[in-house]
């Protein structure tokens, strides 16, 4: 696959293009390129510059929103076609993610799932409004590393709390990482709940989470056999 | 004349107006299971909990809701007018976190901060009412609204901004406020709260919203809508577009108010403000969050309706330039606009932090707003001829009796906390946040806690207790029981 094509699939991420995005993706599987290959060189890319121009200040959040649907197209062509051929992505870590109980905000879970996918995180989206207990029994599920959740107003951050408490509840604590996010929540209030982490937008989030997966690894190699 | 500031002109607004007549029929808006039988009884289609409500049911409605209707202090005088163009201030509400007057740094907030803030207020005119300012963090969640509101009465007599935190919870504040207002009748007929309940943006009256709406309008205490458009985020992006979405929370909830109680008091309020689309936060002291401010309250007006708003908060993290400028200015617009209560002062940071110091700043500035609309006054047969008369060239008029008959009405005398000149410019010069902190102190150090009758106070003590124990409280923290 040429250097153009790669750089147009990056473009249409940039541009938050979701039709070019899905249609070059159906190109490249027209022309027998692998899909890890359109992924890891022409989306992830897009959606790191992205992500970084963001934290310039130099893109906003609807240019975030429309990047993520781009990506989400892009990635609903190529999937199928990973699935099929039984080349899974390399796996950075499982996350569940949600808006935590009372918030029906969303955007900035979504930006959050968003780049985690792209930089190679499985994430289980569980959406808005969501309990402590829905948050544990699908770390449980799924075997998260990480579960994050989000809230967008005051009164509704003091929920963060009870997600950690229902986490402690079903046992699970010792082995999932907690980070909090959204526009009221400072690392103060992460360490207060005694959450893993904070971070103050999407691209930091990612950042934040492959530090809690090493923290996890590091954890793990210092248990006792 | 009194000065007015406008955003909005008649045909926008109408068009405003008949935007939001079309949203609330369609889409439509989101109720509660516990208003589908009225709405339905009011011949409006209810479908999958969404109600389409028609336009001419919608101005019925608009036209039972009072006008006008009075809060009352302790002692049953009249002390806030929601009509018109009056204006009152009082303090933002419900802030999870104070900034420590000894360190300035935000740490989450105790009962006893709450009842330093409300005796501060109590001692500063410019607030015609109090408001359960804080959430206290050493009291149980679940009690966290009435506790509130027990500080506020216990150290009070203005009247209060108050809200339920569930729908269950506001039946526990009224049956207090109804103790301290010697029952429920006189807590009707005189009544020291209102309550804010906030629809959840877009055109969504929450199961919580929706009860609380019907349960205040039978309980004849007066409710304040206050919808939170987030412009770009919850609601349209434009200015326009939001104050549309504004004015069709409001209809649809004055909607149900009404159809529970006609006539019952109702506010036409809010706290809309834009979405940064850099960092996702609402700043309460961008300029656009007060021109929204102002032009919702614009469309209340329209409707002949009393109004509120949420101005004079800033978004520093500490009280600083930022935060001062903001929280001067949308003082200031708010007064201009005839916006008959301004909740907001003494907060910063987003709404996530109180501060007593800010608030006595913010007096200053709510101060000179309140002087602002008094405007310019011709007082005298002419306004300078007489006096030049008296003076000729000299230049001397501060030996007139004019001068000492009228400098107290023409200007107003801020407290220490402005710099007039008044400190001495060494190395001991205070800045701003220490004329505040000793203003703090000298108000608290001349505070006395309002007389109540013993019986009542024993009767709201007794009820405190009681709840409190329910959830696990022990002791009554912030509350100072006499001897």
């Amino acid at each position: 696959m040429s250097e153009n094509t790669y750089s147009a699939m990056r473009q249409s991420i940039i541009d938050g293009a979701p039709e070019a995005a899905a249609d070059l993706a159906q190109a490249a599987l027209a022309q027998g390129v692998p899909p890890l290959d359109a992924i890891n060189n022409g989306y992830v890319p897009g959606m790191h510059d992205v992500g970084e121009q963001f934290a310039l200040g130099q893109m906003f959040l609807p240019d975030m929103m429309a990047s993520a649907e781009a990506m989400r197209t892009a990635m609903a062509v190529l999937e199928p076609e990973l699935t099929r051929l039984g080349t899974e992505r390399p796996m950075a870590g499982i996350v569940v993610l949600g808006t935590t109980k009372g918030d029906i905000h969303e955007i900035g879970k979504i930006l959050v799932g968003t780049l985690l996918t792209a930089n190679g995180f499985r994430v289980h989206d569980l959406g808005v409004d969501v309990p402590g207990e829905k948050f544990a029994a699908k770390a449980k599920e799924v075997g998260a590393d990480i579960v994050g959740v989000s809230a967008l107003l005051t009164t509704t951050m003091r929920n963060q709390r009870g997600v950690i408490e229902s986490l402690e509840k079903a046992g699970l604590r010792s082995q999932v990482k907690v980070m909090v996010g959204g526009a009221p929540v400072t690392r103060a209030w992460a360490q207060e709940i005694g959450a893993d982490g904070y971070a103050k937008d999407a691209m930091s989030a990612v950042g934040l989470a492959r530090e809690l997966m090493q923290q996890k690894a590091q954890g793990a190699a210092q248990e006792p056999a | 004349m009194r000065p007015r500031f406008q955003l909005l002109d008649k045909s926008l607004i109408e068009r405003i107006v008949g935007e939001a007549f079309q949203l609330i029929q369609n889409p439509g808006v989101r109720v509660a299971p516990y208003v589908v039988e009225l709405l339905r009884a009011a011949g409006i289609r209810v479908e999958n909990e969404v109600a389409h409500i028609l336009e001419a049911i919608a101005r019925k409605a608009l036209e039972s809701a009072p006008r006008g209707f009075s809060l009352y202090d302790r002692a049953g005088k009249p002390v806030v007018r929601y009509e018109g163009d009056n204006v009152h201030f009082d303090p933002g509400s419900s802030c999870l976190n104070i900034l420590d007057p000894k360190t300035q740094q935000a740490r989450p907030a105790q009962a006893s901060d709450l009842a330093r803030l409300v005796q501060v207020a109590e001692m500063l005119p410019q607030f015609s009412a109090q408001s359960t300012a804080m959430v206290c963090n050493d009291v149980p969640p679940e009690i966290g609204d009435w506790y509130r509101l027990l500080v506020v009465l216990w150290y009070s007599q203005k009247p209060v901004v108050t809200g339920a935190f569930s729908a269950s919870s506001l039946h526990t504040l009224l049956e207090l406020l109804a103790i301290e207002s010697g029952g429920a009748d006189n807590l009707r007929q005189r009544p020291r709260a209102v309550f804010d309940v906030c629809p959840s943006p877009p055109l969504n009256w929450s199961e919580f919203a929706s009860q609380n709406m019907v349960d205040l309008a039978r309980a004849g205490v007066p409710a304040e809508i206050v919808s939170m458009p987030l412009a770009g985020a919850t609601a349209p992006v434009t200015l326009a577009g939001s104050v549309v979405q504004h004015a069709a929370e409001c209809i649809s909830g004055i909607t149900i108010h009404q159809l529970a109680k006609p006539g019952a008091p109702i506010v036409w309020g809010g706290a809309p403000a834009i979405f940064d689309m850099r960092t996702g936060k609402t700043p309460m002291g961008a300029i656009e969050t007060a021109m929204l401010d102002v032009a919702c309250a614009e469309v209340g007006k329209y409707f002949g309706l009393p109004t509120h708003s949420y101005m004079v908060a800033g978004d520093g993290r500490r009280i600083d330039a930022q935060t001062e400028m903001e929280s001067g200015m949308s003082a200031e617009l708010g007064a201009l606009a005839g916006i008959n209560m301004i909740s907001g002062a003494g907060m910063l940071d987003f709404l996530a932090c109180h501060s007593i110091e800010k608030l006595v700043i913010d007096a200053e500035a709510i101060a000179s707003a309140q002087r602002l609309i008094e405007g310019i006054e011709p007082r005298g047969e002419s306004l300078a001829v007489d006096m030049f008369a008296q003076t000729g060239l000299s230049g001397d008029f501060l030996k007139l009796k004019e001068t000492r008959a009228l400098f107290r009405k023409e200007q107003h005398f801020p407290s220490a906390v402005v710099d007039r000149g008044l400190a001495t410019m060494d190395e001991t010069y205070p800045d701003v946040v220490t004329r505040a902190a000793q203003r703090v102190e000298e108000l608290l150090s001349s505070c006395r806690r309002p007389d109540l009758a013993t019986e009542r106070e024993k009767e709201m003590l007794a009820f405190a207790r009681r709840e409190g124990r329910k959830a696990g409280l022990t002791g009554l923290p912030g509350i100072s029981v006499p001897e």
